[in-house]
Formats: structure tokens, C-alpha cells, sequence
């Protein structure tokens, strides 16, 4: 066991993967000689050399077309986007194409191969570095979407993610990059040597997609969240002193649903907690598989937690998104029903 | 004319307009050939800069007298040719029946590749096994020129019980990993810089693999070309890049994607790419510089840019009436010729053809087709007979179902 940051733990997924299988590949801006502009990659071209591990032109459709026609060969790419804001060019790539070749050629061609990019805010970078577009790709039939929130996590579904045989968006809340959050904007985020959520076994293991994690037991709540939010999700229970049950996704395609059954079967009252913004955003999908799943053992409404309905502002980005204060009048009002 | 204005006189929008529209005579004055035989054949090492020139004329082997003429010609057999006519009179037939079978209500849509069958069927029989085409619509030829089955494309075309795409794409939206032709997508130009990926993974794999990539001259104007050409160009990907420039977009003339370059070919020129320009409808001069272009990449020596001079004499689609925005005769007129009768004299030229065994090929393809039409038929059309079942529908979404089509499915009733 080595104490790692969530950046360490990626790096470590990669390294190991592209030991053991010669056909992951990794590129993306700035991906090879440097090691990516938070060194997610760094160390991999010294070590792969550079057919296996280089830096692309500034070109998001390419890097991702490229990455599909690889796969198509054969490869299993693992590419970066520098920021998940950057990703809307390779949209089209990403939605009309790799998420159907194989779907469309019944099986000849597949896209095995995983996006990833830094995602979320809370680090001051405003509209352009600061979004979290998950519900755009789970919207989409034909790709998976990942968030991790903590460094074991993020290795193990990293090396999950390239070894699946389907196109995976892999989501980094940057926020959790160099330590654990507290929940609470205004203190400093405390290093992910000192948090036990810091240890990362060395080599190859993996957390399967699709399994959520009960990370907080209780009765009185079920607090769904995944990323970032879910310390924040964390804080927020410990403040308002509520036996809240707290779930990270980890996967949000494809979901768990059974771990979310049994825990609103048992609370009977549900909270949603993401920090992307509310409208027809991926709670409004939990919310929905809640009460068609739990709906006569609902005791009160299903209440949402998300960012607002504005760009990313930078200046207010502590009051944008949720923080403990937010999700405690949530919890209030649901327990209160 | 303009007026003053305190900046200055007014400005006006440039709109380019195609030279004639319905109701005038076609005019292809502007399009400059070459004579047959004229431009020079590089070694295939020869440095990008030496032949910049080349993007500009127009490679040609076969003259007004069928005769094949100059340093590109002397690459095929007779027999070898006599099978590029078969392969372009198999096509442009297939593509009438099916036609006729879309009107009918067979199938929802058809394209054809009426004037430019040369280029796919040609190009095709350049390449190796194993090595991968990225092809758009109007590329069937490349799996006819392959052996691909005409009872399977059919298959697709009527999505059928025996559709091997389960009735899950556009008919003529083929796909055949085996044949070397990658999956077709409707968003234009997307496949233009995956071949290019597929290129490089061939090259990171110490593959002798390449790949070529396809895309008309409307869709040149999409940002996934420059992304092809950036990428094709950064890394020497093992990549052929095919434009065919067939003059329309739609109701679009190629004028409007090019802008004020003087040629598609030139759009290489940026890249350090070598760019060729190439008679579309000569069969001969397709597979001669697709021979040059496929040795360049197999000997690691990069991408290579081919621009297809041609003309598309149909409809853009079944959905298209083309006598809506260009002169009906424009098709007679274009300086390039047919590219069947072109080959099919050329080889009367060279005593291996007569009128009679062409005639005689006509009737024995035109067999073919019916049988392959009456196999498929078997099986059923768009809107009879069997479909691939509705549980296929939700099969291939994922390597493996995920929970939530599971239930999807079983709610669906299967
Ligand atoms: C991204 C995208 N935009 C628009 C269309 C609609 N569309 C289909 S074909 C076509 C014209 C393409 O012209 P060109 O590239 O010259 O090819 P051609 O049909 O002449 O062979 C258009 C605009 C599309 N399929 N995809």
C-alpha cells in the first residue's frame, strides 16, 4: 500500500495497464513530453516511448477520431482532454460515432477505448475550466460514464475503463486531484497522504463499473452523490447531525440501482447531490428511477442539490455549487415531510 | 457603384455562383485538363515541395483515341482491365435495379455512383488485404471491386431478416471489416480523420497495414478534414486521402467548399502532404496514382492527398431532383467523359473487347442482379416479409446488456 494523490493514482492506472497490454496507447494535448498540464501522464513517454504515449496537435475532433479509428484497428487508446470543457468539438466523434460503431456495424467494429478529462470546479477556473457534462454523455446510448471521488477509486476504475470493450467518458473532479475536500470552500484542502481514502495498492487491481459504495451507513436519509460531492455530501450529514446513508455512484452508466433501491426502501427518503447544473441534469434521472422504483415507500419528495442553472461564474463559484449549508436545508425539508 | 460612408465605401458579401444554372448551356470552359499523358510520374520518394505543381493539373492516361498514353500508363493487364469494366458495369446496373426498387417502395433510400465508378472500383483493386477503407456513401464499388456479396449489400439496402447490420443502419450505409470498409456514418466527414488514426495504429503496431480515407468536396469544408489533414501530416500516418471532387454538394457547387483555393488537391499544400489531381473517370489513371499514393504510405514515406476529378450524373440521392438547380445536359458536357465507355474503348483500342461481348456482359451482369435481387427478396423487403427482430434492436448497444436495456427490452415484450 502507497499513500497516492488521485493525479498519482490515474498515472499509476495507465502505467499499469500499458505494461500489460501493449495496445493501450495514450495521447492528447500536451500528453507526452510533459506529461499532460496536471501531469497525469507524466513519466509514460519515457517509459512507453513515443509511439505509445505523445502529444497531438490542438485538435479535440482529431484526438478523438483519431482514438476511434485505433480502435477500430485493434488499440485500446486512453486519451486526455485537457479540460472537459474542451471536449464539445469531439462531441460529434464521441456521440455520433464511438458511442454507435458497434452498434451500427453489428459487432465488425468496436471503440474500446476511454476519455478522460478533468471535470468540475472549485479551483477558481471559471466558465471554461470549471464544467461538469456528465448528463451529456449519459444521455447517449452506447457510452459509459465514470466519476471517481477518491484515489483507490480512481485507479481501479481507470484500469476497469480501458480494459472494458465499450467507449467510456472517464470524469476527474480536478477538485479531488491533490487531496480529499473537506465539504467547506473557505478551508485548505487537506493532502491525500494524511486521508486513508489516499491508499492505493501498487499493480493491477480494478472496481468494477457499475457497482455504487455505501460510504456512509444510516436509516433516517439516502443521500445519492458522486465526485466531488460526495465529501461534500459527507460534510453536510455530519453537520446537520442526520443519519443520513450516503452513496457514491462511482458509475453513472451503467448505474446501480439495486444498491439505491435498498437504501430509499429502507430510509424511505431521498437527496440528490451534484454539482452540474439542475435542469435535465443527471438527478433529475435519479430522482425519476427513485420514484419508479421506491415510490409507496417514499415518505416524502425526492429533492434535488445542484449547481444553478448559469454559466460556471468564477468569482461566486462558492456559492454556485452546493456546499454543506445548501444540502442541510435539504435534508431539513425532506426529513421534516 | 458603392457608397461612402465615413470608413469608407460600403462593403458587399462575395457569394460564389456556380457558371450557369437550369435553363443555361453547361459550360465547363473554367475546368483546365490536361492533356492524356502530359503530367510527369515522381519517383514515389520525391520531396512534397518538387511537385507542388501537381495540385493543380490533372493526372490523365487514356486520350480522346482510347489510347493509354505517358508515364502513368502500362500497370494493367487486359484481363486485369477487362475485370475493372465488369466491377464499374456491375455497379452502375446494381445501382439501376435498386434505384427502381426504391421507387417501388422497397426500400426507404437509395445513392447511386452513376459517373463515378472508376474511382472506388479502381482505387479498390490498388489495395492489399487487410488494409482498411473509410469510406462515405458513394464508395460502393469499393466492395464490389472486393467480391463483397451483392446479395448482402442488398440485404442491407431492404433491411431484411438477412441484413447483416440488423436492420440497424441506412440502407447503402454498409459495413464489412472483412472486405476493408469500415462502418459508414451519416455525419459527414467524421471517417476522414479516423483512417487516419487507423493509419497510426498500424504504424505504432509495426503493422505493413494502410488505410485510406474518403469524403466528398462539400464535406472538405468540415473541421474533421483539417483534423484528418493535421494529424495525417504531424505524424506520416500510412494514410491515402481521398477528395472526390464531384463538382455538387446537393444542390452546392464544389465552388462554395473550396472558397478561393485554387484547387482541393492545394488544401494539402499547408500540410507539406503530397497532393495529386487525378481523372476520376479514367480507370487507369485512378489505379496508377492509387498505386503510387499506396506505395508511398506502405514504404513509411506518409500520406498522400488524391483529388478525383469527376462529375456526379445522378440525382445527389433518391431524394434530389438535380434538374432543380443545374442545366439537365450539364452531365453530357462534362469534358471527362463516362468512365465505362471510356475503358470498354479503350480495350476495343486494344483488340480485347468488341461491341458484342459487351453487350453480352451487360445481359450476363444484368443476371446476376436479378438473382441476387430475387435471393434478397426471399428474405424480405423494407415493408414486407422478415425483419431482424425487435430483440435485436437492443443487442450491440454495449458489449454486454447493461441492466437498464435489460429491462428496456423485457418492457418492449422480448
Ligand atoms: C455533418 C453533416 N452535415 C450535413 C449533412 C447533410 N448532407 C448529406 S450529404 C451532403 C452533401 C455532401 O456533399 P459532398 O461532400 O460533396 O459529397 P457528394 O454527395 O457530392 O458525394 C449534406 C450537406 C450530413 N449528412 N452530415
Amino acid at each position: 500500500m502507497t499513500r497516492r494523490t488521485m493525479i498519482e493514482a490515474i498515472r499509476d492506472a495507465m502505467d499499469v495497464s500499458m505494461e500489460r497490454d501493449d495496445d493501450v496507447v495514450v495521447f492528447g494535448e500536451d500528453v507526452g513530453f510533459f506529461g499532460g498540464v496536471f501531469r497525469c501522464t507524466a513519466g509514460l513517454q519515457k517509459k512507453y516511448g513515443p509511439s505509445r504515449c505523445f502529444d497531438t496537435p490542438i485538435s479535440e475532433a482529431g484526438i478523438v477520431g483519431a482514438a476511434i479509428g485505433m480502435a477500430g484497428y485493434g488499440l485500446r487508446p486512453c486519451v486526455e482532454i485537457q479540460f472537459a470543457d474542451y471536449v464539445y468539438p469531439a462531441y460529434d466523434q464521441i456521440v455520433s460515432e464511438a458511442a454507435r460503431i458497434r452498434y451500427r456495424s453489428n459487432g465488425q467494429f468496436t471503440a474500446s477505448m476511454v476519455v478522460r478529462m478533468p471535470t468540475g470546479g472549485g479551483i477558481f477556473g471559471g466558465q471554461t475550466h470549471s464544467q461538469s457534462p456528465e448528463a451529456l454523455f449519459t444521455h447517449v446510448a452506447g457510452l459509459k460514464t465514470v466519476v471517481p471521488s477518491n484515489p483507490y477509486d480512481a485507479k481501479g476504475l481507470l484500469i476497469a475503463a480501458i480494459e472494458d470493450d465499450d467507449p467510456v467518458i472517464f470524469l476527474e473532479p480536478k477538485r479531488l486531484y491533490n487531496g480529499p475536500f473537506d465539504g467547506y470552500h473557505d478551508r485548505p484542502v487537506k493532502p491525500w497522504s494524511s486521508s486513508e481514502l489516499g491508499e492505493v495498492p501498487d499493480g493491477h487491481y480494478t472496481v468494477p463499473l457499475g457497482k455504487a459504495k455505501v460510504v456512509r451507513e444510516g436509516k433516517a436519509v439516502t443521500m445519492l452523490s458522486y465526485g466531488t460531492m460526495v465529501h461534500v455530501s459527507l460534510a453536510a450529514a455530519e453537520a446537520a447531525g442526520v443519519d443520513a446513508e450516503i452513496i457514491d455512484l462511482r458509475t453513472l452508466v451503467p448505474l446501480d440501482l439495486e444498491t439505491i433501491r435498498q437504501s430509499v426502501l429502507k430510509t424511505g427518503r431521498c437527496v440528490v447531490v451534484h454539482e452540474a447544473t439542475l435542469t435535465s441534469g443527471f438527478g433529475a434521472e435519479l430522482a425519476a428511477l427513485v420514484q419508479d422504483e421506491c415510490f409507496f415507500h417514499l415518505e416524502a419528495p425526492v429533492r434535488r442539490v445542484a449547481g444553478w442553472d448559469t454559466p460556471y461564474p468564477h468569482a461566486q463559484e462558492w456559492d454556485y455549487f452546493p456546499g454543506p449549508d445548501r444540502i442541510g436545508r435539504a435534508l431539513q425539508e425532506v426529513l421534516e415531510v | 457603384m458603392s457608397e461612402e460612408t465615413e470608413t469608407g465605401p460600403t462593403l458587399s458579401l462575395h457569394v460564389p455562383e456556380p457558371a450557369v444554372r437550369p435553363g443555361d448551356t453547361p459550360d465547363f470552359s473554367n475546368v483546365t485538363i490536361a492533356r492524356a499523358g502530359q503530367v510527369p510520374r515522381p519517383p514515389v520518394d520525391v520531396a512534397p515541395d518538387d511537385i507542388r505543381d501537381m495540385a493543380f493539373s490533372i493526372i490523365r492516361v487514356l486520350n480522346r483515341d482510347a489510347v493509354a498514353v505517358g508515364p502513368w500508363a502500362g500497370l494493367l493487364s487486359a484481363e486485369e482491365l477487362r475485370e475493372g469494366l465488369k466491377h464499374m458495369m456491375t455497379l452502375r446496373a446494381f445501382d439501376a435495379r435498386m434505384m427502381i426498387a426504391q421507387r417501388q417502395g422497397k426500400t426507404s433510400f437509395y445513392m447511386q455512383n452513376l459517373g463515378e465508378e472508376a474511382i472506388a472500383c479502381a482505387f479498390q483493386k490498388a489495395l492489399s488485404p487487410g488494409d482498411m477503407n473509410f469510406p462515405t456513401y458513394r464508395q460502393a464499388g469499393l466492395l464490389i471491386a472486393a467480391g463483397y456479396p451483392l446479395v448482402d449489400m442488398m440485404n442491407q439496402i431492404y433491411s431484411n431478416e438477412k441484413d447483416p447490420l440488423k436492420g440497424r443502419q441506412l440502407p447503402i450505409m454498409y459495413s464489412s471489416r472483412d472486405h476493408g470498409f469500415y462502418s459508414i456514418s451519416g455525419n459527414l466527414a467524421t471517417q476522414f480523420i479516423q483512417a487516419v488514426g487507423w493509419g497510426m495504429a498500424s504504424a505504432i503496431k509495426g503493422d505493413s497495414k494502410i488505410s485510406a480515407a474518403w469524403i466528398g468536396d462539400g464535406s472538405t469544408a468540415e473541421s474533421d478534414f483539417h483534423a484528418g489533414l493535421v494529424f495525417a501530416s504531424t505524424y506520416k500516418a500510412p494514410v491515402v486521402l481521398n477528395i472526390v471532387n464531384n463538382q455538387w454538394a446537393i444542390s452546392t457547387f464544389q465552388g462554395i467548399a473550396r472558397g478561393g483555393s485554387g484547387t482541393f488537391a492545394a488544401r494539402g499544400l499547408g500540410f507539406g502532404i503530397p497532393s495529386l489531381r487525378v481523372d476520376g473517370n479514367d480507370y487507369l489513371a485512378v489505379y496508377a496514382v492509387a498505386k503510387w499514393a499506396i506505395e508511398r504510405a506502405r514504404r513509411n514515406l506518409g500520406p498522400t492527398l488524391i483529388e478525383h476529378v469527376t462529375y456526379r450524373v445522378g440525382g445527389h440521392s433518391t431524394s434530389d431532383d438535380p434538374a432543380a438547380y443545374r442545366p439537365k445536359t450539364e452531365s453530357d458536357a462534362w469534358p471527362l467523359g463516362d468512365p465505362v465507355m471510356r475503358l470498354k474503348n479503350h480495350l476495343i483500342e486494344l483488340g480485347e473487347w468488341s461491341d458484342e461481348r459487351h453487350t453480352q456482359a451487360e445481359a450476363q451482369i444484368r443476371d446476376e442482379i436479378i438473382t441476387a435481387q430475387k435471393e434478397a427478396e426471399k428474405h424480405g423487403t423494407l415493408h414486407s416479409g422478415q425483419h431482424p427482430s425487435v430483440r435485436d434492436m437492443f443487442e450491440g448497444v454495449y458489449a454486454e446488456m447493461p441492466p437498464h436495456l435489460r429491462r428496456q427490452r423485457q418492457q418492449a415484450g422480448y
